[in-house]
């Protein structure tokens, strides 16, 4: 089998055992709803958010739900010991990376498809004025994020204490790419776009994207091996 | 009996078979150590004289002084981190042990030179800038670095068994951070100084400087051959264990 | 375990390439320097006392420093003592 078909077929299995509870999706979206309702009460003042607020809650919102998401799919995974089945499966290890990765960040831009809009209405944001830019920095920001918290959210999935370890390993890691994520969305939050910065942050993401792959990439194989 | 280290509850066995439980002690590594020390403490005796004959900074006055210190941990830091980094990628790619042991150390030392570092740079700061902290790209990677190593160690802890490839991919992340780390003052801009400084550093500032740089960077040695030799004896302890249950 | 002893030994190689390089360095004429200008006096009077920033800094840089050592010597000797322990329990005839 081609590496991309394993790949396709890894995250196909996630998508399809997903689609039949939807556990993962309802809860990480709820919980990021919650997010919103506590962020809501620190930061609006006045019935008005404070300025580059709404990009914060934006990402920390992200974040936080997909932490949920990966420990989840991954306890799921260790329940029925299928995650030991796939690596014992003839398959290059990068390819069931791949096929992980594909399907973290599909569940997280479907949380992101609901958890952006509410946040336009929520906060009054006009997020999409330049909708390619928008839409190119929550899919690097994703992207980088999911890429590094599959791998960690595998390793960790034998681990004991992996639900307090996760947000602790994952969140000083990829906090470039939250930190990127956020200026970006707020130099497109000014009342005049500023799209000379929300390139350069989007080239940064991007950036981190390829440093970020390529270390997942190179260290999952290794590290998976028993 | 008191056991302090936390692996000895739960011995790495199965995986490895024991190492130097039949070898007699070797103090191989040891040997280099009191000429290191020697050294080392030599150059941190001469520093403050070196720094109190280096002249003033124009605007800034004394308080630059903290920059041969500031600059020199972080140097080593730096050095310590990649160190780190390279050790956890022999590890994972080689399997060799002694690899994780040079990882874990150099994860330490990364923590220990990051807090004087990150101490030093806010007292500097107080007084050049008028606060204590600023959160601009630099203070701000480098705690981040900061935190990935603290993170190492915190996995070393309380990881359990099975951690060390796990705590690997964290020192090749955090490693991967050191030249953003390096580069973001000259990426932003930011408060603090650029690394433009140190090339253009002024004859009589740029002896002393150096040897700081040098006294840290042999401190870095000098505790990294502890604290490896530390591990090993920790490993054989552990063998030691195992040799005996059987 | 390799890769440590190179830079070990890369360094020492370097501490004694760089002495005579240092005293290179402070003989080379002085050049208009772009970063920071030294001056041989503290510059006039200072509202904020420099003096305790920078023996603070000083001061926790050592003290670090010698915690940590100590810190290590420590665990050192915890494991030695263990060591010995140990030794006695097999030279008993230990074997449980």
């Amino acid at each position: 089998m081609t590496f991309l078909a394993t790949a396709a077929r890894v995250a196909r299995k996630d998508l399809l055992v997903e689609s039949r509870s939807r556990e993962v999706v309802y809860t990480s979206l709820l919980f990021a709803i919650s997010c919103m309702l506590v962020f809501a009460f620190g930061l609006v003042k006045e019935g008005r958010v404070v300025t580059d607020a709404t990009a914060a809650i934006l990402w920390i919102t992200i974040a936080f739900a997909g932490t949920l998401a990966l420990g989840r799919i991954f306890d799921r995974e260790r329940q029925n010991e299928t995650l030991r089945a796939l690596l014992l499966a003839p398959a290059s290890r990068a390819a069931i990376y791949v096929g992980k990765l594909v399907g973290v960040l599909t569940l997280l831009l479907l949380v992101e498809a609901i958890v952006v809009p509410l946040v336009m209405v929520m906060f009054g944001a006009t997020l999409f004025r330049h909708p390619a830019f928008m839409l190119g920095i929550l899919l690097a920001g994703s992207l980088g994020y999911a890429a590094v918290g599959t791998l960690f959210a595998a390793m960790l999935a034998r681990s004991r204490s992996r639900a307090a370890l996760l947000p602790v390993l994952l969140y000083p890691i990829t906090v470039p790419v939250i930190i990127g994520g956020v200026r970006g969305t707020a130099a497109l939050l000014q009342p005049e776009a500023d799209l000379v910065v929300a390139r350069a942050w989007l080239t940064m993401l991007v950036a981190f994207d390829a440093v970020f792959i390529t270390l997942c990439l190179w260290t999952f194989e290794p590290a998976m091996t028993e | 009996m008191s056991i302090p280290n936390a692996k000895l509850q739960t011995p790495r066995s199965g995986s490895r078979k024991p190492e130097t439980a039949s070898r007699r002690p070797e103090v191989g590594s040891l040997s280099l150590f009191p000429l290191l020390l020697l050294i080392a403490m030599g150059m941190f005796a001469y520093a403050p004289f070196m720094i109190l004959n280096a002249p003033y900074e124009a605007t800034m006055g004394l308080v630059q002084k903290i920059f041969y210190f500031h600059v020199g941990a972080a140097i080593a830091m730096f050095v310590a981190a990649f160190t780190c980094g390279i050790a956890s990628a022999i590890f994972l790619f080689g399997r060799r042990p002694g690899a994780d042991r040079v990882a874990f150390a150099a994860a330490e030392i990364t923590v220990m030179l990051g807090l004087i570092v990150l101490i030093s740079g806010p007292l500097w700061a107080r007084k050049a800038w008028g606060v204590w902290w600023q959160w601009d790209a630099r203070l701000t990677s480098t705690l981040v670095m900061w935190l990935v190593f603290q993170s190492y160690l915190l996995l070393r802890r309380f990881g359990g068994p099975g951690s060390e490839k796990l705590s690997a991919a964290v020192g090749l992340f955090g490693s991967a951070l050191v030249p953003f780390v390096y580069w973001s003052v000259n990426l932003w801009r930011t408060v603090h100084p650029t690394t433009n400084v140190v090339p253009t550093l002024a004859p009589s500032m740029r002896g002393p400087f150096l040897w700081c740089v040098l006294a840290f960077l042999f401190l870095f040695v000098l505790l990294m051959t502890l604290r490896v030799e530390l591990e090993k004896r920790r490993t054989r302890l552990d063998d030691l264990y195992l040799a005996l249950e059987d | 375990m390799k890769c440590f002893r190179f830079v070990r030994a890369f360094l020492v190689a370097a501490m004694m390439l760089g002495a005579p390089a240092l005293s290179l360095a402070q003989q080379q004429p002085p050049k208009a320097p772009e970063g920071f200008v030294p001056v041989d006096q503290v510059p006039g009077q200072e509202e904020l006392p420099a003096k305790p920033l920078v023996a603070a800094a000083y001061g926790v840089a050592w003290l670090a420093v010698l915690i940590y050592v100590f810190s290590i010597w420590k665990r050192l000797n915890a494991v030695e003592r263990e060591m010995a322990d140990i030794a006695r329990r097999i030279e008993a005839g230990g074997r449980r």
